[in-house]
């Protein structure tokens, strides 16, 4: 057996002990570490399909951003784990009819070669081949356009759920820097000019002698 | 390398040569590992003395001075030390989990050296895509930090984990757009090719190569780089994940002896990581800065191209570590936020367009 395929059997393992373990972990940061596995794996797996580019990109995006937002929001919720076992019964024939679905749609890809589907590039690629390089020179060339405009898409989607959960608060506390630079001293410290000594009232200093 | 010792292991091992040879490729690897990690953690060993020498020397102090001569044995003493103290585990805390924090916080910082060229053709794994490796490989730190805050299950490493995940993912980006700039000038993203093409130019060619570097034509990324490199690393003056005067160590708090110190470990490897990356894009790598010096006699050998002149400029990328951190005051949190989303950034994509319409007008200096 090549190494190469010692290492798919491995990294395939693992992927799927990880998927199982996220749908099954009871506590859910747990479950989105496991996630966070399974990803490192997959991208193993496309590491030994010559796809570094996107192996690299995966861990990147989803495990560099996404998945430590994703853990952020899941630590700072309080979540009832036995409040959220209760639904499983009344979701499970939607969420069985998307599985077969998604089952269906990878056993037809998978078996590209027999529904005569088939229209991989050839496997042995010259030593100085770059996967990224090809990726770059396709999306910025050939498919210039319909990158751009997904792009687009992407902003209007970040610039929408900015201000949809935008409110401006009344008991808002934000400093502003350019006000914060323009302070002078004035504005923070009044001098207050007195003499140095107070005469005493005429009754203490008669004590006094 | 390999050349070189690999005739040498033959005629040492002679008859028994046949047996290795199939496993020879994982020993060699095994090799160059153990040769790039035993500098490194012994530099990590020295960098944390150096840090004390130079806070105490700008502070008016002497500094550890009684272990060893000049107090030289300071960091062995303190490595001895946490060695052999308990790792002592909070009641409540996610046993697995509070084990797996520190471990994921040192394997990404050890894990990026593969990729690190010292010297033309001295590097673990020579890869076409050093540069996203590198970028993808410290986006995962904060696993680290995260998962050692939230299993440590108490209030400071909480605090810590969170500051963690939104400080590190802010300064990722305009660290990245940077390296973009980097990349575009260099039209690799291997990281010696980008190390060989800050030796090309009009200033290379006189033997001034000090200014053909990627620094002074790119100069507003190299400050942003820097910058976000101490971000990244959380030192001072971004140092509000472990700021001792808020929340004590942050997402140390519960944790001590090895487990502790692996946490140091993983920082110091990543300000030496972080300073190599810097003079690898930004300073030339091992190029020499004034070459036409090499026709001197004698001296002139300490101008030509080398390790030496890596090693040169990573220390000075980790003194400038050091002397920002005695020097300014910690950063509010806000403030923080407000620099990487509202300066960095937009200076970036705006460096990107420059570059770009510099590459394409006869001016072009890259080509």
């Amino acid at each position: 057996m090549e190494f190469k395929t010692i290492l798919f059997y491995l990294f395939s393992a693992i992927t799927v002990v990880a998927a199982l373990r996220v749908i099954t972990a009871r506590n859910p940061v747990h479950a989105a570490l496991f996630l966070v596995l399974a990803f490192f794996n997959v991208a193993g797996l496309w590491m030994l399909l010559q796809a570094e580019f996107l192996a690299l990109a995966l861990i990147m995006v989803y495990v560099g951003a996404v998945m430590v937002l994703f853990l952020f929001v899941v630590m700072m919720l309080d979540i009832n784990i036995e409040r959220m076992r209760q639904g499983f019964w009344n979701n499970l024939p939607l969420g069985a009819l998307v599985g077969l679905l998604m089952v269906g749609e990878m056993a037809v890809v998978l078996s590209g070669r027999y529904f005569g589907l088939a229209n991989l590039p050839p496997q042995n690629m010259p030593a100085n081949y770059s996967n990224t390089k090809e990726l770059a020179r396709l999306l910025y060339t050939d498919y210039a356009y319909p990158f751009e405009i997904a792009s687009v898409i992407l902003l209007v989607a970040i610039i929408a759920a900015v201000m949809l959960t935008l409110r401006g608060r009344k008991d808002n506390k934000a400093m502003h820097s350019s006000d914060q630079i323009a302070v002078k001293a004035k504005d923070r410290m009044r001098l207050v000019k007195m003499s140095p000594e107070v005469e005493l009232p005429a009754v203490a200093a008669k004590e006094g002698e | 390398m390999e050349a070189i010792v690999l005739p040498f292991v033959e005629g040492l091992l002679g008859p028994l040569w046949p047996a290795v040879k199939p496993v020879w490729p994982l020993v060699w690897t095994l090799v160059k590992i153990v040769l790039i990690l035993s500098p490194l953690l012994l530099s990590v060993a020295y960098l944390t003395f150096w840090e004390r020498k130079v806070i105490g020397w700008m502070q008016v102090r002497i500094g550890p001075n009684r272990v060893g001569p000049w107090g030289l044995l300071q960091p062995i003493a303190d490595g001895l030390k946490l060695f052999f103290k308990e790792v002592l585990f909070p009641t409540a805390a996610d046993k697995k989990l509070f084990v797996l924090g520190p471990v994921m916080a040192i394997a990404p910082a050890l894990a990026a050296w593969a990729v690190i060229p010292f010297s033309p053709g001295w590097v673990l794994a020579n890869v076409d895509a050093g540069v996203l490796y590198l970028l993808a490989i410290s986006s995962v730190g904060v696993y680290g930090i995260i998962v050692a805050g939230w299993a440590s299950n108490s209030k400071y490493p909480f605090f810590g984990a969170m500051r963690a995940s939104a400080q590190m993912i802010s300064y990722e980006v305009s660290m990245g757009l940077g390296l973009i700039t980097v990349l575009m000038v260099s039209n690799s993203l291997n990281l010696t090719e980008i190390v060989g093409a800050q030796s090309k130019g009009q200033f290379a060619g006189w033997g001034l190569g000090v200014f053909s570097w990627n620094w002074l034509p790119l100069l507003p990324m190299f400050a942003v780089y820097l910058i976000s490199g101490v971000a990244e690393t959380n030192r001072a003056p971004f140092d509000v994940v472990e700021g001792e005067s808020e929340i004590v160590a942050g997402h140390m708090v519960e944790y001590s002896g090895m487990a502790f110190a692996m946490f140091f470990l993983a920082e110091y490897a990543n300000m030496i990581l972080i300073s190599a990356m810097t003079s690898i894009f930004f300073l030339g790598g091992w190029l020499s800065p004034f070459g036409f010096l090499q026709q001197i006699p004698l001296v002139g050998v300490a101008f030509s191209n080398g390790f030496h002149w890596m090693a040169f400029k990573m220390a000075a990328i980790l003194f400038f570590f050091l002397w920002i951190r005695a020097t300014f005051p910690r950063y509010r949190y806000d403030q923080i936020m407000r620099l990487g989303w509202k300066v960095f950034v937009p200076l970036t994509l705006v460096w990107i367009l420059v570059v770009g319409v510099w590459m394409m007008t006869p001016l072009t200096i890259w080509k």
